[in-house]
């Protein structure tokens, strides 16, 4: 495969070649993940996306650095409209919008974030060891995902965030304990196909251990469709913290997050609807471009599958 | 197919069993009912201990959570402990959240999954049109929304609709305050008025949410199947494109929407949490928030076996339904 994609396009072709023979030489190699990347910076959309996700995390980690007022600053008054000293104008308690957006995008990314590495950690985890030894393990996974599978994550997530505390960490590791699934689930399947191959089969013969394997052979080979679910497993996460956060069974004062915010201010869709729109407009923007992200990465690691979108 | 289903019923029981055991030690460490009876004035740690008595919170857990389960399979769901309310009983507090969540949800789903496969099917078939392209970037937009979004955004259209309808001089239509307590009366058009009313804004939020997840899967197995072989061979064949599509083409592409129809259950059911709580609806999501923020174990564990059970009862159906429609599927 990696041939075939060289030739079409990855490969640049010496504009003077001397002759036929000389003319693989001339061929630029590039290792399968300089393709990826390259795949992927040529895909329109994964790039205007990745550049939105910059800018939003920017506006989340330097933003505040930069603007004047703090998001605990309650000095101002209180619903102010859109000005010059308040873009986003003001909230009920005299916060200044802004300031309260780019603290909530922050822990909201905070939150994703860890939610998807933790989530691909243990799912690829569980998946390949599951996918690999098979026998008791794999059954004792896969009615460890039965299990979690009847039980409403809304419901525990509000019950631990109830009982414990409802700072962003833990509502993050609530949220990874219920997005890993998909990832081992995708791991396990990719792995049981994998295992069968000469390659693995020529690992074991040479000795390797069960952990060599998984991390040095079968890994590498998933790398593709783990990395693409990692991606998606932020989209996810971002809308399941809003969600819950919006029923006030998430992140809690003083934390604040992009569902928090929307839940104190939505009362005011019709009398001040920047209040609403702001942060509606950051958490719609922040999915779509980590949808997006995720789809230019699955382009780009396996062309075989691009789908045309509008 | 009675005997596959009679062993995936009894495989689920322990399953059943120890998510329920899960369940109850999580509502158990996760707080302290009486926590906030210590703040009240005029109660002595002697009350405390009656009541911690006479709740069983004195015994350890594994003992409470036997006395849970065998009160709760022989139908005693046991008492709300909620401090400031009347003891309602668990059991009919549970099922009318769950009628009231049901009858929104049902209408909402087979609403959403007519429009999705019609949109998914007519997408599939003009491929790369512009009907294609809207039905795809809205599906992508829709999946990307957040669900309290979507619901504040229709509640709030809902409103500026009826003060339209109240500056022309009519009675506002649109309920978004939560259905009307003691049904309808009037005439039958009044009542279907009314009825519609009630239901029409937190259908549409519902039907929005599921509408995309409908139409992107069917139109991507249809797709699938009409680049397949035996239906370039009905079309060799000189089989009218009608006849390809509906026939052929269709039934098939069928089968994995109704397997999604019946495992989303525990999607629609959060969906609902959520567009229940912006219109104000007594379901299944009040009734979760509310035994939370007042931490009502009893109540938590009703909540929590009913809705485990159903996405069980849900998930077999997907099997079954799955089996009867693509007779390759060998159950068993």
């Amino acid at each position: 495969m990696a041939n075939i994609n060289l030739a079409s396009e990855g490969g640049v072709v010496n504009s003077a070649p001397q002759s036929d023979a000389h003319e693989f030489d001339a061929t630029k190699t590039r290792t399968q993940g300089q393709l990826v990347l390259r795949r992927f910076l040529r895909h329109r959309l994964a790039m205007v996306s990745f550049g939105v996700f910059v800018f939003l995390v920017l506006f989340a980690f330097v933003g505040p650095l930069i603007w004047t007022y703090d998001f605990e600053d309650v000095s101002s008054k209180a619903y102010q409209p859109m000005s010059g000293t308040h873009p986003l104008g003001t909230t009920q308690v005299g916060k200044d919008m802004l300031a309260l957006l780019m603290r909530g995008t922050g822990y909201s990314l905070q939150i994703a974030l860890i939610v998807a590495a933790l989530a691909t950690a243990i799912g690829v985890i569980f998946g390949a060891l599951a996918g690999y030894l098979r026998g008791f393990v794999d059954t004792a996974l896969m009615r460890l995902v039965d299990l979690l599978l009847i039980i409403p994550q809304i419901a525990v997530a509000a019950i631990v965030v109830k009982g414990f505390s409802g700072s962003w960490y833990v509502v993050a590791l609530v949220l990874a304990a219920f997005a890993w699934m998909q990832i081992a689930r995708i791991t396990r399947g990719e792995t049981l196909s994998l295992s069968q191959r000469e390659f693995i089969e020529a690992a074991r013969a040479c000795g390797a251990t069960t952990p060599r394997i998984i991390f040095k052979h079968l890994v590498p080979n998933m790398i593709g469709s783990i990395t693409v679910n990692a991606t998606l497993a932020i989209a996810t996460a971002v809308l399941t913290e809003a969600a819950l956060s919006f029923l006030g069974l998430g992140v809690q004062p003083p934390d604040t997050s992009l569902g928090v915010i929307v839940l104190e201010n939505y009362g005011q869709f019709l009398n001040r609807p920047w209040l609403f729109w702001g942060p509606f407009i950051v958490l719609v923007s922040l999915s779509l471009a980590v949808n997006f992200i995720g789809d230019g990465l699955r382009d780009a690691f396996d062309p075989r599958q691009t789908k045309v979108r509008a | 197919m009675i005997r596959y289903i009679i062993r995936r019923l009894l495989i689920s029981i322990p399953i059943l069993l120890i998510g329920s055991f899960a369940c109850y030690v999580l509502v158990a460490t996760a707080g302290n009912p009486l926590a906030e009876m210590r703040f009240r004035p005029g109660v002595t740690e002697a009350d405390i201990k009656a009541a911690e008595i006479s709740l069983g919170l004195d015994k350890p857990v594994f003992v409470r959570y036997w006395n849970w389960l065998t009160d709760f399979l022989s139908g005693d769901w046991g008492q709300s402990i909620a401090l400031g309310q009347a003891k309602t009983a668990v059991f009919p507090a549970v099922t009318d959240a769950l009628w009231t969540t049901g009858r929104l949800v049902i209408g909402a789903e087979l609403l959403a999954l007519t429009l999705g496969v019609s949109v998914g099917v007519l997408a599939a078939v003009r491929q790369y049109s512009i009907f294609d392209y809207l039905a795809t970037s809205t599906a992508f937009l829709m999946f990307s929304m957040p669900i309290f979004c979507v619901a504040v955004i229709v509640k709030n259209y809902g409103i500026q609709f009826n003060n339209v309808l109240e500056s022309m001089g009519l009675d506002r239509w649109l309920t978004t305050a939560g259905p009307r307590p003691g049904g309808f009366s009037g005439s039958f058009g009044e009542v279907i008025f009314k009825y519609t009313g009630t239901f029409l804004l937190p259908t549409i939020a519902l039907m929005l949410i599921s509408f995309a997840a409908y139409s992107r899967f069917e139109r991507a197995s249809m797709l699938e199947i009409l680049h397949s072989d035996f239906v370039r061979t009905a079309r060799a064949k000189g089989i009218s494109q009608s006849r390809v599509i509906f026939r052929h083409a269709f039934r098939n592409a069928l089968i994995p929407v109704a397997t999604l129809f019946s495992l989303n259950f525990g999607a629609v059911l959060s969906g609902a949490i959520i567009t229940e709580t912006v219109f104000g609806w007594a379901g299944m999501g009040t009734l979760l928030v509310n035994s939370v923020r007042q931490f009502d174990p009893p109540m938590l564990m009703g909540w929590l076996a009913v809705t485990a059970t159903l996405i069980v009862l849900f998930n077999l159906v997907a099997d079954v339904v799955y089996g009867i429609l693509d007779p390759r599927i060998r159950l068993g």
